[in-house]
């Protein structure tokens, strides 16, 4: 196993002169080997510059970022991202898209890769929605059909920017299920961005809580709970005690944001962390 | 997985074919038609001002059934619509690769975009008197002027698909592992054909009527050459013929491009 990537107090803006604004500033963590680090933060806090800046879509200003100890310049596909929203492409079909990475990079022959990817798509119950578009899937089955683009092509670190976002409370929970046990049995290293605690702490290893503008590590908490994980496990105290102690950090950074005159990422907040369940929508396909 | 559907011919879906073609939206149309004539008919009759004054369907018809049988009139068709596809052929062939070529190079971009924006607002009939002057013939200053009118459509509505395109599909595809050409021909291409196909209905409809003034203006055959002689010959049912076979031209074009669209953009049908 590898996948062990090293952030060292990198710092990235936006803007130029007066009006430069920090939004990473000399930021520094570790994404352990293996384990599932969750990046938990208030809205607008720099997670998807973040992202960016892992991913090589932007470059830092300052600051190493390096995966097994070999620096990373630029996208690859040892860093892959599932994005906000699916970027699945809509002109190709479910198994064009997942098949698209080991084809353009013509690794094996086409018989091997599309036995992968079937075998993948069945794992996440996409096997008979091989031939659709992403059109004709229901925003669950895009986000797994995503999950899985990802994965075949076996990437030492994978990066999901608030992936089940804007899914319903009972899609998302499908989701999480999914994506926890694809994680359990392939173990790669992943970091997911989320602004929803529970999920959060119900998927980490490691809570990694961000502090408000400019973005910097406030908090690391290791999350013990077994795995599997299991949804029950959100009844118990040892859950009660990580969310407790995590709100209270993110309350904290809300605060901060107020103080220094950001509305948005309080309302964000209140928004985030009030729990509202909505599950009128199930995981069907749209007809 | 077993093939359940014998009923192709040529790609086709026979059975979705027929459904279309005896479908309810059919005889709606045929009804709607029917209807229209009937009208007319009637206002023709009665003298309806305006209405009135247009020849009724049963003049029209009897030209028709003459015309019909007349090679110059199915010559019309076969001229105008040469002139049309031509026009718009080579307004593709030359108009794809800039729209496309603007759209990935800025460098190309700043330097042609000033001169298209320029010329792209001169209606194409404004070029007729220059297109007469610097073509040898007349048929190639008409050809030349249906070009125009689709030329400028074309390039704008791929540049402005090459821009659309989401950078998020970019960043997939060049994470994934894909060369310059990968993302080319297999994202910003692909991501590009529905507003490419959009210019071309736009651009089909601004030919049919670019070539029937210009027709009118400098030529001696095709439809648009029919209507106006009718017109100075005050033959008047076969006005209505020629307005008419200008449509069913246009409609014939446009179901063509509708057609290949749906071929080409398959994941935007609404099922």
């Amino acid at each position: 196993m590898s996948g062990q990537m090293e952030i060292e107090s990198i710092t990235k803006s936006y803007g130029m002169g007066s009006l430069r604004k920090p939004v990473i500033e000399d930021c520094s963590f570790t994404l352990e080997e293996g384990k599932l680090t969750v990046l938990i933060g208030p809205s607008g806090c720099g997670k998807t510059t973040l992202i960016n800046v892992l991913a090589g879509y932007d470059a830092v200003e300052s600051g190493t970022i390096s995966i097994d100890g070999s620096p990373v310049k630029g996208p690859g596909k040892d860093r892959l991202v599932v994005f906000q929203e699916t970027a699945l492409f809509p002109w190709m079909t479910t198994l064009q898209n997942v098949t698209y990475g080991p084809m353009v990079r013509g690794e094996r022959n086409q018989k091997d890769i599309e036995n992968a990817a079937m075998e993948l798509l069945r794992k996440v119950g996409l096997e008979e929605f091989k031939d659709k578009y992403p059109t004709q899937l229901s925003g669950g089955m895009q986000r797994r059909a995503e999950l899985v683009r990802a994965l075949i092509n076996t990437p030492k670190v994978m990066m999901l920017d608030e992936p089940f976002r804007g899914l319903d409370a009972m899609t998302r929970e499908l989701m999480q299920e999914y994506y926890v046990r694809l994680f359990e049995e392939h173990g790669i290293t992943n970091l997911f961005v989320t602004s929803e605690i529970e999920e959060a702490i119900f998927l980490a290893d490691r809570l990694m809580i961000l502090t408000n503008l400019p973005a910097k590590v406030r908090t690391v908490m290791e999350i013990k709970l077994p795995r599997p994980r299991e949804f029950q496990m959100l009844t118990s105290t040892e859950y009660l005690g990580y969310k407790q102690k995590a709100l209270e950090i993110l309350h904290e950074e809300a605060m901060k944001a107020f103080g220094s005159g950001s509305r948005a990422a309080v309302s964000d907040f209140i928004e985030a962390y009030s729990e509202v369940k909505d599950a009128s929508k199930t995981d069907e396909p749209h007809s | 997985m077993t093939k359940q559907k014998p009923s192709y011919f040529m790609g086709i879906n026979l059975r979705k074919l027929r459904k279309t073609i005896f479908g309810k939206a059919t005889y709606r149309g045929i009804v709607a038609i029917i209807g229209t004539i009937i009208f007319w008919e009637i206002c023709s009759r009665l003298n309806v001002p305006v209405i009135g004054m247009i020849p009724p369907p049963s003049l029209v018809f009897n030209s028709l059934s003459e015309l019909l049988r007349d090679p110059d009139y199915w010559e019309s068709w076969v001229v105008s619509f040469q002139r049309v596809f031509t026009g718009f052929i080579v307004a593709q062939i030359i108009g794809i690769p800039i729209g496309l070529i603007m759209g990935i190079n800025r460098h190309f971009r700043e330097l042609s975009f000033p001169i298209i924006e320029i010329l792209r607002p001169i209606p194409p009939l404004a070029w007729v008197p220059t297109a007469v002057i610097f073509w040898p013939t007349p048929e190639m200053s008409i050809t030349f002027v249906t070009f125009l009118g689709a030329f400028f459509t074309m390039v704008l509505n791929i540049l402005g698909g090459v821009k659309n395109v989401d950078i998020r599909y970019v960043r997939a595809a060049i994470s994934l592992g894909s060369s310059k050409t990968d993302i080319f021909w297999r994202i910003i291409l692909p991501a590009t054909l529905p507003s490419l196909f959009t210019g071309m209905t736009v651009g089909m409809g601004i030919t049919w009527e670019v070539v029937v003034a210009a027709e009118m203006i400098a030529s001696r055959s095709g439809l648009g050459f029919m209507t106006w002689q009718s017109y100075v010959a005050g033959n008047y049912p076969v006005i209505v013929i020629g307005m008419i076979s200008i449509g069913i031209a246009g409609y014939i074009s446009s179901s063509f491009i509708r057609l290949l669209g749906g071929r080409l953009t398959p994941w935007l049908k609404i099922i």
